[in-house]
């Protein structure tokens, strides 16, 4: 099929640190101009009414391809870790990957290891060719550090990121919070937050031995943090994400044994939360994804440390980045470095920004309309927010995947 | 022994403001005052239960309480029964072992099921924190919770309070330590909440390894050296010890525990001198505590305590049930 030119006009352009007016040419799927003076015959218009004309956001690391939840939130392309599955063959890589067609992408991460047992090397160039865009260790980290360097040079020498669950099992067993009051008056057993950090030293000296670019899926304390800014410092080829739950919420949200706000890693405590605020101003945290992981009745209404961790996130993940921007703490521009323009380099797409001869996976936002997180009201295949009732505001009202409208 | 410490009525809120609570889930949920006036209505049936061969009133005759109890139990389920059948309530026991819960039914659908069979009251024991508020969420009767998890044993602090209230004179003003495992204990914590909320000063005395994290911010001192932690307190409330937390993992083995934080007649003596003994039971004799200090004639109280949770049971399900039995003020 032939895909018309499509001219959006009247938009703010979210192609440096703040909106400006301006229209964009799609041409043949991609980016062929901006602010164009000749524009093709038969072009389709779109007046973008003032709202901003940003670029697909690219979630990484989501846990299930939830296609009406991705549409809601303007995401175009989602990265899905290799949990369920999982995905550790190259037929599983590939099914995977065609998971989204025609109106998601879809970019399976490969399993590290067979199994995600963290013991022996996955296919992981079998799995490159079938479409894995980078390898990941799954909801866990890799224990043996043997095995780990290993990877890591491994998936290097393939031109793979590894991306990086940072909790050390041995502190974290069977812990389903971390250690402070709520814990304690809950009842609930917990593990100290320096469990991200042991974890985090112990892959950055990995990385500085090995040269292995590697990416913090989440990191979500004061002390992680402080690991990755001096590592950034030295030069050494690691990012970092994080989710908004750990941005917004710390763990006094655990109260009344809120299944849904039962995470991976857990909520951390109020000091660990301003941590992670000043992290995304300074730039240390790269990444900002929803960690989509919807999850039923039979997997949450349940006791407290019974229940499974994880949150439906795609829904909200746009509306709670603008929060970071009205709040003052990021620019637009940036905004969508970490929504879009980091996990697509990530990644290596040829997409994430408004620049020419990228992918058209556009979206419109309108940046100002008021709505409220409803959790029996989700697009989502299952409504777990621990943002449940929370007034927002924002959201992607058109999208484009390769120039092709999807809403 | 003191008992004269109850309150007149009128020192209350009328009727149901009094205790406003459709469910006991935890002692965080309370207030001093309705802690006192559990008390105070406890001490009623202290007295009809010590009253010879007819230990019967029938309040609740005609109501249904289930006994659900995912966790084992002996004492605390058998407390709650005699509790519901002193007071002429038909009292169902349901354990988890002989339950479909075995069959992988969920908690909430069980719930649901004994919700159905329309039950005036439940009693609930689940191995689980936040477990019992869960069902207390979802069933249309008031729910007592019988211990979940590490959170709360709300009946096991007010019977100890009562305990407590009735062997000093009052249950303010005192310097409690509570000994043992504290970490992976729901009696610690609902005393702890109970006894800083009357106005005492808690103590928790345990090893590095048994102490929760951030304890301090409920209001506790803490101490690893049994000896200072014993230091003048009034009250010496032993905790049981798991004995699967002595395989090495939380604490080197028995004999060593009991070295270092057995309660001894000589650590006794750092206690002041008619310090009173308790302990929840069941107790690990010779590891958390010594036979002589568990069987001392005038100081402990371990069998007094078993008598009060009853009159404490009592005292509950009369409260929690008024509003079922349109007691005048309770709506």
């Amino acid at each position: 099929m032939e895909l018309k030119p499509l001219l959006i006009t009247n938009a703010q352009l979210i192609d440096g640190d703040t909106p400006r007016p301006g229209s964009l040419l799609v041409v043949d799927g991609r980016i062929a101009a901006i602010d164009p003076v000749d524009i093709p015959a038969g072009a389709e218009t779109v007046d973008a009414k003032g709202q901003w004309l940003a670029p697909g956001i690219i979630d990484l690391g989501v846990f299930a391809t939830d296609k009406p939840a991705f549409h809601f939130g303007g995401i175009t392309r989602a990265a899905l870790m290799p949990d369920a599955g999982p995905l550790d063959d190259p037929g599983l890589v590939e099914r995977a990957a065609k998971g989204g067609k025609p109106d998601l992408w879809v970019h399976p991460l490969a399993a590290a290891t067979k199994g995600l047992a963290g013991k022996e090397l996955a296919e992981i160039g079998l799995m490159k060719s079938a479409g894995a865009r980078a390898i990941a260790t799954g909801r866990s980290r890799i224990a043996d550090s043997g095995v780990m360097r290993r990877i890591l040079a491994y998936a290097a020498s393939l031109g793979l990121v590894t991306i990086i669950h940072a909790e050390d099992e041995g502190l974290t067993a069977g812990a389903v919070a971390t250690d402070g009051e709520m814990a304690t008056r809950l009842g609930l057993a917990s593990a100290p937050a320096i469990a991200e950090a042991i974890a985090i030293a112990r892959d950055l000296a990995l990385v500085e031995e090995t040269g292995a670019p590697v990416h913090f899926r989440q990191v979500t304390t004061a002390r992680g943090l402080d690991l990755i800014r001096a590592a950034k410092a030295k030069g050494l080829p690691v990012l970092c994400g994080i989710t908004p739950a750990h941005l917004f919420l710390s763990d006094t949200a655990i109260g009344d044994f809120r299944t849904f706000a039962r995470l991976s890693p857990p909520l951390r405590s109020e000091d660990d939360r301003q941590a992670c605020l000043a992290a995304v101003a300074d730039g240390t945290i790269d990444v900002l994804s929803s960690g989509h992981d919807p999850r039923g009745p039979e997997d949450k209404r349940l006791p407290f440390a019974e229940a499974l961790p994880g949150m439906a996130g795609a829904e909200t993940l746009l509306a709670l980045g603008l929060n970071l921007v009205r709040d003052g703490h990021i620019a637009p521009g940036r905004l969508f470095d970490l929504l879009a323009a980091t996990p697509a380099c990530l990644l290596g797409l040829n997409a994430g920004r408004l620049t020419l001869g990228k992918d058209a996976d556009l979206i419109l936002v309108d940046e100002g309309t008021p709505w409220q997180v409803d959790a029996k009201r989700m697009a989502a295949y299952a409504g777990n927010t621990p943002f449940d009732g929370m007034p927002v505001q924002g959201r992607a009202t058109e999208m484009w995947k390769g120039g092709l409208r999807i809403r | 022994m003191t008992t004269s410490t109850t309150r007149p009525a009128s020192d209350y809120p009328p009727g149901g403001d009094a205790f406003r609570h459709r469910h006991l889930i935890g002692i965080a949920q309370l207030t001093p005052w309705e802690i006192s006036y559990v008390l105070d209505a406890a001490e009623e049936w202290v007295d009809l239960n010590r009253s010879g061969a007819a230990k019967h009133d029938d309040r609740l005759a005609g109501l249904t309480i289930i006994n659900a109890f995912f966790e084992n139990s002996t004492r605390t389920l058998l407390s709650f029964e005699i509790a519901g059948k002193r007071l002429g309530a038909d009292v169902v026991n349901m354990h988890a072992a002989q339950s479909s819960v075995k069959k992988g039914e969920t908690l909430i659908d069980t719930a649901m099921t004994l919700n159905a069979m329309r039950a005036d009251a439940m009693v609930i024991r689940h191995g689980s924190s936040g477990a019992v508020q869960l069902i207390a969420d979802k069933v249309d009767c008031p729910v007592l919770n019988a211990g979940d998890g590490r959170h709360e044993h709300p009946t096991q602090a007010l019977l100890d309070a009562l305990t407590i209230r009735r062997r000093l004179g009052r249950v303010e003003g005192l310097t409690i330590a509570i000994c043992g495992d504290v970490l992976h204990s729901r009696v610690a914590r609902s005393n702890i909440l109970a006894l800083t909320l009357l106005g005492n000063e808690v103590r928790i005395v345990a090893p590095p390894t048994l102490t929760p994290p951030a304890i301090d911010r409920m209001h506790v001192t803490t101490f690893t050296d049994m000896d200072e932690g014993l230091k003048d307190a009034d009250v010496v409330m032993m905790l049981r010890l798991q004995n699967e937390r002595m395989d090495g993992a939380y604490l080197p083995s028995a004999r060593e525990y009991h070295a270092l934080y057995g309660l001894t007649p000589k650590r006794l003596e750092k206690a002041k001198p008619d310090a009173i003994i308790m302990h929840p039971g069941p107790m690990n004799r010779g590891v958390e505590i010594d036979s002589s200090v568990a069987d001392h004639p005038t100081r402990s109280t371990i069998t007094e305590q078993v008598e009060m949770g009853v009159a404490v049971r009592m005292a509950c399900l009369d409260i929690l049930t008024r509003r079922q039995r349109g007691v005048a003020g309770w709506n």
